[in-house]
């Protein structure tokens, strides 16, 4: 054993293998992290391509540029790809990046499974892209999968269903390793209230995911089974219900949707605290906040189905606990606010888009809020209102935290400063266009522009053309992102610190980070407060 | 000599295994897919991605064995796969818990609405006049014909009977590795992985019974699918602990696991305990009640 033991240790303090070993065979948090990241980058720009095809072919009214029933493909894809391909794998590659700097730990807690999570995800997408090309198109029933319209997809069908189970049994094991890694691996002396609150948040969105993930694989397997076995759950006929499968998938759906906004919380409340030079307000509040969130989305779900037919008690109970979410959601946005209250702020490209998500977010939640309210949601159910909601909490939301969070973190990754006027460009014209985009669909939705429908009525015409133009804009905007990103390599040398005295362990080590971090942990003192 | 000291967590550097699993993932998940889509080759791709996966898993676990054998793990690597293992098994039981949830759904919600409860009178008159809710049931439409239900008493009893004792006889297995009594330790674990297979055993015997006497199928309406789900992923679990099971037995039988060592005992333990619960779960719920 020792001869094996020598052996193996002679590699210890190297730096990576060479070539697509270091990729392909990876155990390095950091090599990961970066995979889920580019990984996602990638998503992000095809399910753009399909936000293209969907704005260009609703930019004015009547058919123009493709059939309908490719059009139904293109916003069932881009949802799949966007919420599974981009802004989760996204959340998963800090948390592989960050999460083993920010607590002290030498890496993730179960390394080779941290290689198998990201390696399922390149092969679920493969499997559900390559429907774009079979026999009856891509999925085109919308992202739900609500049968009985879902049965109706050709061969793309059970390429769908698996798909989704590949990224479930990746989402599984990322959130398994990533609540590991959190509860076992944190340096000594940092209890839990002392963690960052991105740690914090994703510790709780983890938890999420093992317990929703499950669910969609069983909804799914239902569908699966109705299709091709002989199964009756969603069907009438044989004592089943369409209507379960819209319980089953929400009951994972609502979890999900703050799987995708949690960690963005967190990012938020790592950099907001950094640019306003004051310590973040009420970090223990945040964590009782963000866990009531957590247990709240559990007892929402049917706030997706109003108008589905449900017993009136019940949508009572689910208007009522969805609109209590507007309480620990509230704690969340006033703490920002009091954090920065007479800061020393200053506004780099990280602090901008935290400062954009802090109000675009909150319209989307106000927005929300609207949509609890069951009598009217009566109304807006299936209407751009809705399209303009979720875009609103999901853009300049999910994907506004996760580019401050590349730009905050992008120096201890690469060692290099960024250029900081490209990133303000790319911060001001995403952030005209991202609204330029989203918020003429509110005016849509409630003059009753329907969803998942390729023409409209004329009266629609001129918000549509302007969300088009907005849609367009912001997709642009985009390939900046790419090249500050790339043209970091040129930018000037990063300190360890990068910004003006940040807290937290991720800034003790040299920008960029060694191929290995503390592989002792960190000896913190029983004083530190990371943002107390 | 190099030593690992308590406090070095054990990181290992590179591994092809996952990139393995990867591609046996594919083959099955796309042999699966153009299988369904009538493709008959689609079937033989599946065969080679599972395959390819029981490969992946022997490859992997023995390098997991091995390293663990050799010392390599401390008590805080072997804290991580304590914890790893619990939350998969939270995330197996969610699995089930959507299952369940269907069958409760169905049974407590959709039957009788279709029977015409609540406010679904004219649903009844107009779409499935003169159907009763009752359960079981394959529906209004009949679907898949007369049939009779699974009776609790009989199989499924002795079932039950068989992997309770089971979890009886791990316990005390369990404790027998603690105390260093190999020879209980050893018959003890072959006699829990025998009554599971002896399960999985009489559960085909039940699912033959179903077949062939009772016209009880996977298509039987919405009691079909409920019964044939639950008991057919739990039979599958089952099977899984059960191999798991003699795994470990052959392990003990090489020497493997001392009192302070032997997180895999406990692993397989652990999923052998939740299969069980699951079972008595499902005999209250879907044979009994």
């Amino acid at each position: 054993m020792t001869a094996v033991a020598q052996a193996h240790d002679s590699h210890d303090d190297h730096g990576p293998v060479k070539g697509i070993r270091r990729w392909l065979f990876s155990t390095n948090h950091k090599d990961i992290g970066t995979m889920y990241l580019v990984f996602s980058l990638t998503m992000f720009f095809v399910g753009g391509a399909m936000a293209m095809v969907i704005r260009s072919e609703l930019a004015i009214p009547g058919l123009q540029f493709v059939h309908p029933e490719f059009f139904n493909q293109m916003t069932t894809m881009h949802a799949l790809i966007m919420i599974f391909g981009a802004i989760m794998p996204a959340f998963v590659g800090l948390a592989n990046w960050m999460i083993p700097l920010m607590i002290g730990a030498p890496d993730m807690a179960l390394p080779r499974m941290n290689n198998w999570s990201f390696w399922i995800l390149p092969i679920a997408f493969s499997m559900l892209l390559s429907t774009l090309l079979m026999p009856g198109g891509a999925p085109a029933a919308g992202w739900t999968m609500y049968p009985p319209l879902v049965l109706q997809t050709g061969d793309a069908f059970p390429f769908l269903i698996f798909s989704i189970h590949l990224m479930g049994i990746s989402s599984i094991m990322g959130a398994i390793n990533i609540i590991v890694t959190i509860i076992n691996m944190r340096a000594p002396n940092m209890s839990l209230l002392k963690m960052p609150m991105f740690v914090w948040t994703w510790l709780i969105t983890a938890y999420l995911l093992i317990a929703v993930m499950p669910v969609l694989a069983g909804a799914v397997t239902m569908l699966l089974t109705d299709q091709f076995f002989g199964t009756s759950f969603f069907l009438a006929a044989g004592g089943g219900d369409p209507v379960m499968f819209q319980h089953i998938f929400w009951f994972f759906g609502h979890p999900e949707v703050y799987i995708m906004i949690l960690p963005a919380f967190g990012i938020v409340s790592e950099i907001i605290p950094v640019f306003s030079r004051k310590p973040l307000f009420g970090h223990d509040s945040m964590v009782y906040a963000a866990s009531s969130i957590a247990f709240l989305s559990f007892i929402v779900w049917a706030h997706h189905m109003f108008t589905v037919g449900m017993p009136f008690t019940g949508q009572l109970f689910f208007m009522f606990t969805t609109m209590m979410i507007a309480v620990p959601t509230g704690v969340k946005i006033f703490n920002w606010v009091a954090t920065m209250w007479r800061g020393a702020m200053s506004f780099e490209t990280p602090m901008l888009f935290s400062l954009a998500f802090v109000f675009l977010f909150t319209i989307g939640g106000f927005s929300g809020l609207m949509l609890a309210i069951a009598p009217a949601d009566i109304q807006y159910h299936d209407t751009y209102f809705v399209v303009a909601h979720f875009h609103y909490v999901l853009v300049p939301g999910s994907v506004f935290a996760i580019m401050a969070g590349a730009y905050y973190w992008l120096p201890k990754w690469t060692g290099h400063m960024y250029n900081e006027k490209l990133g303000k460009w790319h911060f001001w014209l995403s952030t005209i266009f991202v609204n330029l985009t989203f918020f003429p669909m509110h005016f849509l939705g409630l003059a009753g522009m329907p969803r998942r429908i390729p023409d409209y009525s004329t009266q629609f015409a001129d918000f549509n053309a302007i969300a088009s133009i907005g849609a367009f804009g912001f997709g642009l905007s985009q390939l900046l992102f790419v090249w500050v990103i790339l043209s970091a390599r040129k930018g000037k040398l990063a300190t360890a610190e990068v910004w003006d005295n940040p807290p937290g362990l991720e800034w003790t080590v040299p920008s960029p980070a060694p191929y290995h971090t503390f592989e002792t942990p960190p000896n913190i003192g029983a004083n530190i407060g990371f943002e107390k | 000599m190099t030593t690992y000291s308590d406090d070095r967590y054990y990181i290992p550097h590179g591994s092809h295994w996952p990139a393995v699993g990867s591609l046996g993932l594919l083959f099955l998940m796309v042999g699966a897919s153009t299988w369904l889509n009538g493709a008959a080759t689609g079937f033989y791709v599946m065969l080679a991605g599972l395959a390819i996966i029981i490969f992946m898993l022997t490859g992997w676990f023995a390098t997991v064995i091995g390293e663990s054998e050799g010392g390599r793990y401390n008590a805080q690597v072997d804290k991580s796969f304590r914890q790893g293992m619990f939350w998969f098994i939270f995330s197996e039981v969610m699995f089930f818990a959507c299952f369940f949830g269907a069958l409760f759904y169905a049974r407590n919600m959709a039957v009788p609405w279709l029977g015409g409860s609540g406010n679904s009178f004219f649903t009844n008159m107009l779409l499935w006049e003169g159907f009763e809710s009752t359960w079981p049931t394959n529906g209004p439409g009949n679907i898949g014909g007369e049939y009779e239900a699974m009776a609790p008493f009989g199989l499924p009893l002795i079932n039950t009977v068989l992997l309770l004792s089971s979890s009886v006889t791990l316990t005390i297995a369990h404790h027998a590795l603690m105390a260093g009594k190999r020879v209980q330790l050893t018959s003890l674990l072959a006699t829990t992985f025998l009554l599971g297979f002896a399960f999985v055993y009489l559960q085909g015997v039940e699912y033959i019974e179903a077949y062939q006497h009772l016209n009880l199928k996977l298509t039987s309406g919405i009691y079909g699918s409920t019964f044939f789900m639950l008991t057919g992923f739990h039979g599958m679990h089952v099977t899984i602990g059960a191999i798991m099971l003699t795994i470990i037995w052959f392990r003990v039988l090489k020497g493997h696991f001392t009192a302070d060592n032997h997180f895999a005992f406990e692993a397989v333990a652990w999923y052998w305990h939740f299969v069980d619960v699951v079972w008595v779960s499902l005999y209250v719920f879907v044979y009994w009640m």
